[in-house]
């Protein structure tokens, strides 16, 4: 599973070991039915991480603000159900994923003007300008109480979300597959081998003719438009919305997830949410108030010895075992 | 004189109260072969990027193929047919050879913004890509990584990649720098044999190459053209000879 990078010898056909992840998830749903809850949120923030990986590990977008287009989803989500009336998940998801793409249209055809650090507080900018917006915003989000009573229809009016969390880990499971397959698609496309013709060097790309501005705006609302689905689904496992899905420390943890899984190859998003939520739920169990502590080693470890993270350090394991005779 | 594909008039460049280029009329005809030099800081490459888009000029005019280009931006002059290399490599480090090449091959196209096929399905642009590095003597380095490629390759990449759009006008910054001299000559085979309908624009500080290259070199010496004319005019140029050795060696 090392770096997907695309590009025009790359062979795009899906190899068996990336089934192992479906593998994985389809075993999980019968062999741990107590953690569907825990397994659901970990789903949803692959998806989150994938959207961030799309910008950050293919296209060198720098951000700290990813969760304002994951926020808005959710919450767009959560004040169609809990206000207007509108129950059906897929409307939901629609909807949260449209707000996405808007915001994310609006925000970046500004912010892609800039790089670097200012690059970096723009988006951190945003992130907070509707964070409190949302927690002043009350009659509609119900401020820092969060948005309660969040209704969610029966998938297809069939299927309905149960207390043990069947149904939302499955549904989730489908709506990443569909993220995973678009994702996957664009990087193995001509466009997503001229997003990491900018990444590597923006300079040449507009010597040879490419719309760099406009390319990154189009990857970033796709991105957004993601976050905006993945911010929709966690509204609706969780049937409530809080601040703290617009938070810039939703952010960064996210960014903590995709480095810990290793950045640009796709599979680091599968890997960091999966290792830092079961660390998360294992730590704040043993270790109540110093779970942080775990956390902050990890990614102290990985940053100093495995810049590629997790795969990144799998990647090195196979490439000595194919060199040896 | 046969028609100018690329001219500039009165092309003038100031940073505040420091003037680079100065009023510089040139004219590059359809097929030529045209060399650029002149002493360091004497505003050579930013003569080239005012060309190409990346600084916009104080005043002046820049007419490529008879369409005033001035204010045009960077991709639509490379659409137009302008293509450049740059003094440093300017290349995709982490991406194959192939890749570097088939990424301008593909914008040239109109391919690069497609996203539900496959990079791969594009065959053409994979063969064009892979014709071009066989012309230059690259296509057993196709799948290597620019990392990984000696710094004399990584020049002819630059070239490359500049090819691969098919330019009327070609601009090659410094195509030998930092090379060595006996790897520069594998460079100006490779010049040498470059398509006679490219108009080329050479900037070069190795007066070897330039001299067995160039049909008609132009002398820019601090932002302002000192002399053109062909080779051997310019060899016997007393005024050349100052500025490259100064008074007391004319």
């Amino acid at each position: 599973m090392s770096a997907h990078a695309g590009g025009y010898s790359a062979d795009p056909r899906i190899r068996w070991i990336e089934s192992l992840p479906w593998i994985v998830a389809i075993a999980a749903f019968f062999a741990l039915p107590e953690y569907l809850s825990l397994g659901a949120r970990i789903l949803i923030y692959i998806l989150y991480a994938l959207s961030l990986d799309l910008i950050v590990g293919y296209a060198g977008i720098i951000t700290l603000g990813h969760s304002a287009y994951f926020g808005l989803g959710a919450y767009v989500a959560g004040i169609l159900a809990a206000k207007a009336g509108i129950g059906d998940p897929m409307l939901q998801l629609a909807a949260a994923a449209a707000a996405g793409a808007l915001l994310g249209i609006s925000t970046g055809a500004i912010i892609l003007r800039t790089r670097a650090l200012t690059l970096l507080m723009l988006t951190l900018a945003i992130t907070s300008v509707l964070l409190e917006i949302a927690n002043k915003a009350t009659v509609l989000t119900g401020g820092a109480d969060g948005l309660s009573g969040v209704v969610v229809a029966p998938v297809l009016g069939l299927f309905k979300f149960d207390i043990f969390g069947k149904t939302a880990y499955l549904y989730c499971l489908l709506v990443l597959l569909l993220g995973w397959w678009l994702v996957r698609k664009l990087i193995y496309s001509p466009f997503g081998t001229s997003l990491t013709g900018v990444r590597e060097n923006s300079l040449r790309m507009h010597a040879i003719g490419a719309p760099v501005y406009w390319r990154l705006v189009l990857v970033y609302t796709l991105s957004a438009t993601i976050a905006g689905v993945a911010g929709g689904l966690i509204t609706q496992t969780n049937q409530f919305v809080g601040l703290n899905v617009l938070s810039f420390e939703s952010a960064g943890e996210l960014l903590v997830m995709l480095i810990l899984g290793g950045v640009g190859r796709i599979y680091g998003a599968f890997v960091g949410p999966v290792v830092y939520l079961i660390a998360q739920d294992l730590l704040a169990k043993q270790f109540p108030e110093y779970w942080y502590f775990g956390i902050g080693t990890m990614l102290v470890l990985v940053v100093m010895f495995a810049r590629g993270g997790i795969l990144g350090i799998l990647d090195g394991m196979l490439a000595n075992l194919r060199r040896k005779p | 004189m046969s028609a100018a594909v690329l001219e500039t008039r009165g092309l003038c460049k100031s940073f505040g109260a420091l003037t680079v280029a100065d009023n510089i009329a040139f004219r590059l005809e359809a097929g030529a072969r045209h060399a650029l030099i002149g002493p360091n800081g004497a505003g050579k490459t930013t003569f080239v990027n005012m060309l190409t888009g990346v600084l916009p000029p104080s005043s002046g005019h820049i007419v490529l193929s008879g369409e005033d280009i001035t204010a045009m931006g960077q991709a639509k002059r490379v659409k137009r047919g302008l293509g450049r290399t740059f003094q440093i490599n300017a290349l995709f480090r982490r991406l194959s050879v192939l890749d570097n090449v088939a990424l301008a091959v593909a914008e040239r196209r109109g391919v690069a913004q497609r996203m539900l096929q496959a990079a791969s399905a594009h065959s053409d642009v994979r063969d064009e890509s892979m014709e071009l590095l066989a012309t230059l003597g690259l296509a057993e380095d196709a799948s290597i990584r620019i990392l990984d490629l000696p710094y004399g390759k990584q020049r002819l990449v630059e070239i490359a990649i500049a090819l691969g759009l098919k330019p009327s006008v070609l601009l090659l910054d410094e195509p030998a720098a930092g090379v060595p001299s006996l790897e520069s000559h594998r460079i100006l085979r490779v010049l040498d044999r470059l398509p006679e309908h490219i108009a080329i624009l050479i900037i070069e500080h190795d007066m070897d190459l330039v001299f067995r290259f160039a049909q008609r070199i132009t002398v820019l010496v601090q932002g302002e053209v000192l002399v053109e004319g062909r080779p051997e005019e310019i060899a016997k140029d007393r005024r050349v000879h100052q500025v490259y050795l100064g008074e007391q060696h004319v």
